[in-house]
């Protein structure tokens, strides 16, 4: 079974976030870049997948700059069979459709049974590629999954995801798109073999035109990013217990209204 | 970063990233938890084993990776981040004290049955060469192994050892003929669950997430087959040996000092005495810069022997050199940066100061400063 796995690669979770120069993007400078954790366990449960059937193929996939190569590494390390970097500058300010449309045609080229991501990148934490993508492509999608098993015959899969009180279980045709939720497996580390391996494993560029792609405006723009304003400072409540509990009741309810 | 040329290629910095993914989500949130138990949990060998990182440079056949000295700079420079000086020193024993001369000069036989396992992770391995009359004096042991038939019969005892609780197996030197000078030592490994091996924990003022003792032989009887190597040898082969042990607090200094550097400036930055953060006053900020010279300088001081280690030239000279001047360098950013925190600096939850009692050892263990510049004299010739 061939599957395919789309990942993004994102700033460290202690990353310090800044807005950059260019007030609609963040300052990169400085940044530790790591595969969305998310993805990780779509990247884990392909190659669970591919060792449970004792055969098949997991391809990771990634629209991004050139840096993105060391997300794909990571992959590879961890044992995906082969990477495809979707690298152009015409995908520059990408939005999640554009994405979309890019893996859409890789897909079509590649014709996986069972495509898997993260259920959102935690960077801007949009979580639509996937859902446009199945739109995209036609096929049934199943977000914040859990839980999947594919039938002996490859035709099927049955996934779960946790609800409030509760497990909802699905089955959809292949081929299917599902999106995973942390919780779904326990990610392995890339072995030192692994990551000595990855070097001589493929990792194929893909330009727009490759795909047969023109270049289009982002539909989704970003106007600017805020930073949150600033938590105003602490304040001590002086004087003697009756006055001072007197003042923080008056404080909390009038000036903090939080009773 | 300096030292791209030893370890930026994208291979070095993919492993850095696992091996610390690994230390910050298994053993750093364990780092306390090793403090009371006084040793390293024994299933993290066996983590350590399965993800390849007990026998990095070592050869293939017996489970190693194959790989050059840079990439286990990487492991050691990373495995400092375990917050625990005491696991990173038993780790280190098993990975470059114990199992450096078996694997160069064991038999395939010895190997096969104590190496293996040790790369595995499911033995753990443990130095034996300091007695309680000899330290620094190394020939000057008095542990004795008497050949009977087919076996070497032990008595003696050593002192100071490290992963005395964990160990399954010691790499021992001992005097086989007192008559032969420096040609009448011999290495053995010696298996912990032999018949009349004794020990007993040592209580120590720092590492305190390491188990140090006291190892008792009493007509313990090994194999000869159990000797590593040239039984003529064992006190060159253990000489040898200690390059490898002394690149450990080569390696580790300049990145655990830097570590400390940085927590300690964030403490400085932010508190504030007589109406100023402390970082702001310039009896401070000189002892920021001072420390950084000295960081800078051990750090290249390393790379230069991983440099050589890597090229595989003899590094004894640059190695005593530069485990006097990193030694010295940790306890000096050590008790200054206890200064900078004040009171909370001698509390034990201070990372400041677990690093002062910690390093006090660096400048005894593995070869004293003294001993290292008799070394380094000899090599100069001085
Ligand atoms: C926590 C800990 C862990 C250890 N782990 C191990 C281990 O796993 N295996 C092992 O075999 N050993 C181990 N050791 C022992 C360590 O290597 C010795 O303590 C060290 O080599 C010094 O030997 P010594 O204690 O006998 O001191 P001595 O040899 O008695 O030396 C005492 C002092 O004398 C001075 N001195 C020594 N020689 C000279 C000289 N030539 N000229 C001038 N001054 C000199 C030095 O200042 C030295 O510190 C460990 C020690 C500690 C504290």
């Amino acid at each position: 079974m061939k599957i395919l796995v789309a990942i993004k690669q994102v700033p460290d979770t202690a990353t310090q976030v800044k807005i950059g120069a260019d007030p609609r993007a963040i300052d990169t400078a400085g940044i530790t870049w790591i595969v969305s954790p998310y993805d990780e366990f779509a990247v884990e449960e392909a190659l669970r997948v591919k060792e449970k059937r004792g055969q098949g193929e997991v391809v990771a996939v990634s629209l991004g700059p050139d840096r993105v190569k060391e997300a794909l590494r990571s992959c590879l390390a961890m044992g995906c069979d082969r990477a495809i970097h979707l690298n152009d500058p015409a995908w520059n300010g990408a939005d999640t459709l554009a994405t979309a449309k890019a893996l859409a045609a890789v897909i079509k080229q590649e014709a996986p049974q069972l495509v898997l991501s993260g259920r959102q990148a935690i960077d801007d934490d949009m979580g639509a590629v996937t859902a446009q993508l199945a739109e995209l492509l036609g096929w049934p999608c199943a977000y914040w999954i859990m839980e999947e098993a594919i039938d002996a015959d490859g035709k099927t899969v049955r996934a779960a995801r946790q609800m409030e009180g509760g497990v909802e279980v699905f089955d959809l045709p292949l081929p299917a798109i599902l999106a995973a939720q942390k919780g779904l497996n326990e990610p392995r580390y890339p072995t030192l073999k692994g990551i000595m391996g990855a070097k001589k494993k493929e990792i194929r560029d893909v330009k727009a035109a490759d795909l047969g792609l023109a270049a289009e405006p982002a539909q989704l723009s970003i106007v600017g990013l805020e930073a949150p304003p600033p938590r105003p400072p602490g304040r001590v409540i002086q004087g003697d217990v009756p006055t001072a509990v007197k003042e923080l009741v008056r404080a909390l309810r009038e000036d903090a209204k939080a009773i | 970063m300096a030292g791209e040329d030893i370890y930026g290629s994208p291979e070095h910095l993919a492993f850095r990233a696992m091996v610390r993914k690994f230390v910050e989500t298994e053993l750093a949130p364990r780092a306390r938890e090793f403090d009371e138990m006084g040793r390293p949990d024994k299933a993290i060998f066996r983590r350590l084993g399965e993800m390849g990182l007990l026998g990095i440079r070592y050869d293939p056949k017996y489970g190693g990776g194959g790989l050059d000295y840079s990439y286990h700079a990487v492991f050691l420079e990373e495995l400092t981040r375990c917050d625990n000086s005491g696991v990173a020193m038993g780790i280190s024993v098993q990975t470059d004290m114990a199992t450096p001369a078996l694997h160069r000069f064991g038999s395939e036989e010895l190997k096969e049955k104590y190496l293996v396992p040790a790369i595995r992770g499911e033995h753990v391995a443990a130095i034996a060469v300091t007695e309680p009359g000899a330290g620094s004096d190394v020939a000057g042991i008095k542990t004795r192994a008497v050949r009977d038939g087919d076996h070497w019969v032990i008595n003696g005892s050593k002192i100071f050892i490290t992963n005395t609780a964990n160990a399954d197996w010691l790499c021992l030197l001992a005097v086989t003929d007192p008559d032969a000078g420096y040609g009448g030592f011999t290495q053995i490994v010696v298996p912990t669950d032999t018949p009349g091996f004794s020990y007993r924990l040592l209580d120590k003022i720092g590492n305190r997430g390491s188990d140090t003792g006291l190892l008792f032989f009493d007509d313990v009887r090994v194999p000869v087959s159990n000797t590593i190597g040239d039984p003529n040898r064992g006190f060159q082969q253990q000489m040898n040996q200690f390059q490898d042990e002394r690149m450990v607090p080569v390696v580790t200094s300049p990145v655990s000092a830097r570590h400390l550097w940085e927590l300690t400036l964030a403490h400085a930055q932010q508190r504030v005495a007589f109406g100023k953060p402390l970082s702001k006053m310039q009896v401070n900020r000189f002892k920021f810069v001072e420390m950084m010279i000295q960081i800078t300088a051990a750090q290249e001081m390393a790379h230069r022997c991983i440099r050589k280690m890597v090229a595989g030239e003899d590094v004894t000279l640059d190695v005593s050199m530069a485990k006097v001047f990193c030694a010295n360098m940790k306890q000096y950013v050590a008790t200054t940066c206890v200064q900078l925190f004040g009171g909370s600096g001698y509390i034990w939850e201070n990372p400041a100061a677990r690093a002062f009692v910690d390093s006090r050892l660096s400048t005894i263990g593995g070869g004293a400063d003294e001993v290292m510049k008799e070394v380094a004299a000899k090599l100069l010739k001085i």
